[in-house]
């Protein structure tokens, strides 16, 4: 099943028209503590309405079908937003960016989620095949400001959150200021960006990047092959190749944590060990390799001719790529594959990668003795099956 | 969406591509073996070879993809290629960061041994004159402590240092003092051959963490045959010592080198097995030096690097089965090479660098207080050759000893990156200059390396390495766990 992190209210009232967009952040009616002016009473029964007066909440946000929507309006004076109840997943904690006047909504933050990740813009410099979020070039800056706004409203608990785009970095002296804003507000949480790393070999932006000093940031960077051409290729972008490596190494050379990420396809899946075997001599020194298993969405959907492989055809070169590295002493971990396609070998390094609100299981999986500690299947976009899927019952 | 671009349209021009610095070897009918510049191999036919350096490699023909990601090739107009490849060139040289980190004292030249291989010479008598005074240990320990690397390493030779016990006492206090004052870490190694290890030793040795190395050639005939003392019973003292050792000091506190004589070379299997049966985690395979007695008493010349490759690859092979049968050992040489063939960690083996590692890796202090620029320089100057003396330890300072003509003159005549035959090699990124033995066996630094000893024994381990790193995988997979 799907999560919706994207709807419309069936009704919205007491919003401003100075301004058209809000971030709001839930609160069970019962909390005690300060509260925000973002900070909206999240009513899911009648019982929870009548408290919410009791404890004079200005402003509510209702989960509810919407027969009894007069109700609502009548008792509260401020502000309201109701919406169906498909969105009942949302608690106390939760952030949201609110349009004012097509009451379009998004979730942006789930505090009892290990998954949140805030997207930063969808302009991006490459044109991945396999891009699971296409790029448009369209101006949508509002959306750092949104961030910004969030970002005080977001627990300082959290344990993780993801930066995601587009090109992160699209912006980088605005995206730099909303990392510093974490720095202070969020020291705690691990913070990673998901970037194609090119802004990176200019020595300015990455010196900025290293200004930032929050004690836990990574930066999570795609290498998709050990030769020009072929990553150029993939990403679309002539020259990509040569500024995503030198940024790499423009960031280990200033002591920043990076990741490397490499999307399994029918263009990378077949050298992945070789890409492994590269990563090993080269860049033996980055924190973290991730092996992950490509997302039917997208751009993905609509090159499924030329990017479609069965894990089970990678299978043996990526128990070998996970080997290499791993003798390297590189850190290697596996994503968003069943172990049921993968090697055993493989098992210790693969994770349950794929973010709660977009992962399933099939059928096959009710019997299988790993289902608890295995990553499952993507349910967004055109899921596509392995032949290998099968429980594994010993 | 018909908005994606053919590969073509990722292609460089074929004016666009540079050569980037590789050597290679014709290593059979068509075939060549090729290294880029960090020492990562590769190989390709002749028609491969040709095409690359005509430059008419493509995107697509399977050789652009193979030697652009070796890194002999790069984009004209790119950086990264070249920043990875200086990068890892940095590193792999980062052992000159770290100057002189070795520190030998050779606290007296007496033994109660009598080896004919000895290399270094023993005497057997005359305590006042072979036995290094306390003031020109003091002295030894001012150059010492004045080395530039932030972590020294004191090890105690001979003879056998612990003829002189009383002297390696006052030397590990007063370095003791010395390193928490200065901030500058200190460790010892005593090299002993245990014959005179009793408790009070080993106590000593613990409560100063002292590591312990030791010799062992082999099974008990062979080893007392080697090493002869009165007694006949030096493989007993060992094999006795070891065990004490392991038991008092913890079982990686102590290490055994064995030598190869020519009474060695159809044994290597006992040999192996008697470094098992103590327990030890592996074995070093060395051969002879042209050194001292081994020179004086024609041991040196009994054997050629034939022989010695073809003994050396039959214990290699014997270390790999008993791996393969579940205990893991290793043989260090070849875990020395491995690991500068298959990572960049820099690797400080003195003989195994270029810059030598003369003066720069290790200086030397004799009974006598001269100084020298190595072990094998100290073993040289007991037979009447001065080359490697550096200066004495009453008139030199370590800038003295480290910056005078004699040691710049052999080290930058030496230089295997400039070197005729090494600046080609296909190994030379993983090998060093030695001029010492050069200069002992040809009276020449440089050497004429089709002539030298070293330089087949070199291309002969680490051909052997490269055919079973690419053809047995099983036993690559072990030779990769040996990599440091």
């Amino acid at each position: 099943m799907t999560l919706p992190l994207y709807g419309t209210a069936s009704l919205s009232a007491g919003f401003s028209s100075d301004k058209a967009r809000s971030v709001i952040r839930l609160r069970a009616v019962d909390s005690i503590g300060e509260r925000h002016a973002s900070d909206f009473g999240l009513v899911k029964t009648p019982e929870e309405l009548k408290r919410a007066a009791e404890s004079n909440w200005s402003s509510i946000f209702v989960v509810s079908d919407s027969s009894i929507q007069n109700e609502f309006s009548e008792s509260f004076e401020r502000q309201l937003i109701l919406v169906p109840r498909k969105f009942d997943y949302l608690g106390d904690g939760d952030v949201l960016g609110f349009d004012h006047s097509s009451r379009k909504f998004r979730t942006l933050f789930r505090r009892n989620s290990a998954h949140n990740s805030l997207l930063v813009t969808e302009r991006c410099n490459n044109y991945c095949l396999m891009c699971s979020q296409p790029p448009k070039d369209v101006d949508d800056r509002w959306i750092l400001n949104e961030i910004k706004e969030s970002l005080s409203l977001i627990s300082p608990e959290t344990r993780a959150l993801t930066f995601t785009g587009g090109e992160t970095l699209s912006d980088w002296e605005d995206f730099i200021g909303v990392l510093r804003q974490c720095r202070d507000r969020l020291p705690a949480t691990s913070l990673q960006v998901l970037t194609n790393g090119r802004a990176f070999a200019n020595s300015q932006i990455v010196d900025a990047w290293r200004d930032i000093e929050h004690p836990n940031l990574m930066a999570a960077i795609p290498v998709y092959a050990s030769v020009d051409s072929t990553h150029d290729y993939i990403v679309q972008a002539k020259g990509a190749f040569d500024e995503t490596v030198l940024g790499i190494l423009k960031l280990k050379d200033r002591g920043q944590r990076v990741e490397i990420r490499v999307v399994l396809h029918a263009l990378t899946a077949p050298i992945i060990a070789e890409t492994c075997q590269w990563i090993a001599r080269n860049m033996p020194f980055v924190d973290h390799v991730a092996l992950m298993g490509l997302e039917n969405t997208g751009f993905a959907v609509a090159n499924d001719a030329m990017l479609w492989i069965d894990p089970m055809d990678y299978r043996d070169e990526l128990a070998r790529a996970v080997d290499l590295l791993a003798a390297a002493g590189v850190n290697v971990s596996v994503y968003n594959l069943p172990k049921c396609v993968l090697s055993r070998s493989v098992w210790p390094h693969a994770l349950q990668s794929i973010s709660d609100w977009k992962n399933g299981f099939v059928d096959e999986c009710d019997r299988c003795y790993e289902r608890k500690t295995c990553s499952g299947f993507f349910t967004t976009g055109r899921p596509r099956f392995s032949r290998g899927v099968h429980a594994i019952t010993s | 969406m018909a908005r994606f671009l053919a590969p073509e349209a990722f292609s460089a021009a074929t004016e666009a591509i540079s050569l980037l610095p590789f050597n290679f070897e014709r290593t059979g009918t068509q075939q060549y073996l090729v290294a880029n510049m960090v020492g990562d191999f590769i190989r390709l036919t002749e028609d491969e070879i040709n095409k690359l350096i005509d430059l008419r490699a493509t995107p697509g023909d399977g050789l652009y993809e193979k030697a652009y990601s070796a890194h002999l090739i790069t984009g004209s107009n790119q950086q990264a290629q070249r920043q990875l490849l200086a990068l890892r060139l940095r590193s792999r040289m980062s052992f000159l960061q770290q100057a002189t980190p070795l520190h030998i004292f050779v606290v007296t030249l007496r033994c109660e041994h009598s080896c004919p291989y000895c290399q270094v010479s023993r005497q057997s008598t005359d305590r006042s004159r072979f036995d290094m005074s306390e003031e020109t240990a003091m002295r030894a320990l001012d150059i010492a402590f004045a080395s530039p690397a932030s972590r020294i390493k004191i090890e105690f030779q001979g003879g056998e240092p612990l003829l002189n016990f009383s002297l390696i006492n006052t030397i590990v206090s007063t370095a003791k003092v010395r390193s928490a004052s200065l901030g500058k870490k200190v460790d010892f190694v005593i090299a002993s051959n245990l014959a005179l290890l009793d408790d009070v030793v080993l106590d000593f040795c613990k409560s100063n963490d002292i590591l312990l190395s030791t010799s062992l050639d082999g099974p008990a005939d062979l080893h007392n045959k080697n090493r002869p003392r009165p007694g006949a019973n030096s493989h007993e003292l060992a094999t006795t010592g070891i065990r004490r050792a392991r038991e008092v000091l913890g079982p990686d506190r102590i290490g055994a080198l064995m030598t190869t004589t020519e009474a060695s070379l159809d044994r290597v299997d006992e040999i192996i097995d008697e470094y098992l049966q103590l327990g030890l985690d592996g074995i070093f395979l060395r051969p002879l030096s042209p050194f001292g007695f081994a020179i004086k008493t024609k041991q040196f010349q009994k054997y050629d690097a034939k022989k010695w490759l073809s003994f050396y690859e039959r214990g290699l092979r014997r270390v790999l089965e008993i791996n393969r049968q579940g205990t893991p050992f290793r043989e260090f040489y070849a875990a020395l090479i491995l690991t500068r063939m298959l990572s960049d960690r820099p690797i400080g083996y003195v003989d195994l660098r270029s810059p030598a590692g003369i003066g720069l890796g290790a200086l030397v202090y004799n009974y006598d207080g001269s100084v020298f620029a190595s072990d094998e320089g100290r073993m040289l100057a007991e037979t009447g050759d001065n080359a490697f003396r550096l200066g004495n330890v009453d008139r030199d300072t370590y800038e003295s000893l480290v910056l005078s003509d004699k040691l710049i003159d052999a080290i930058s005549s030496s230089l295997t990156q400039c070197a005729p035959e090494c600046s080609t090699c296909v190994y030379e990124s993983h090998c060093g200059a030695d001029p010492v033995y050069h200069h002992a066996t040809q009276g020449d630094a440089l050497g004429i390396k089709p002539l030298s000893a070293f330089c087949a024994r070199q291309k002969g381990i680490m051909g052997l390495l490269l055919d079973i790193l690419e053809n047995s995988p099983e036993d690559a997979a072990i030779l990769r766990r040996w990599v440091s």
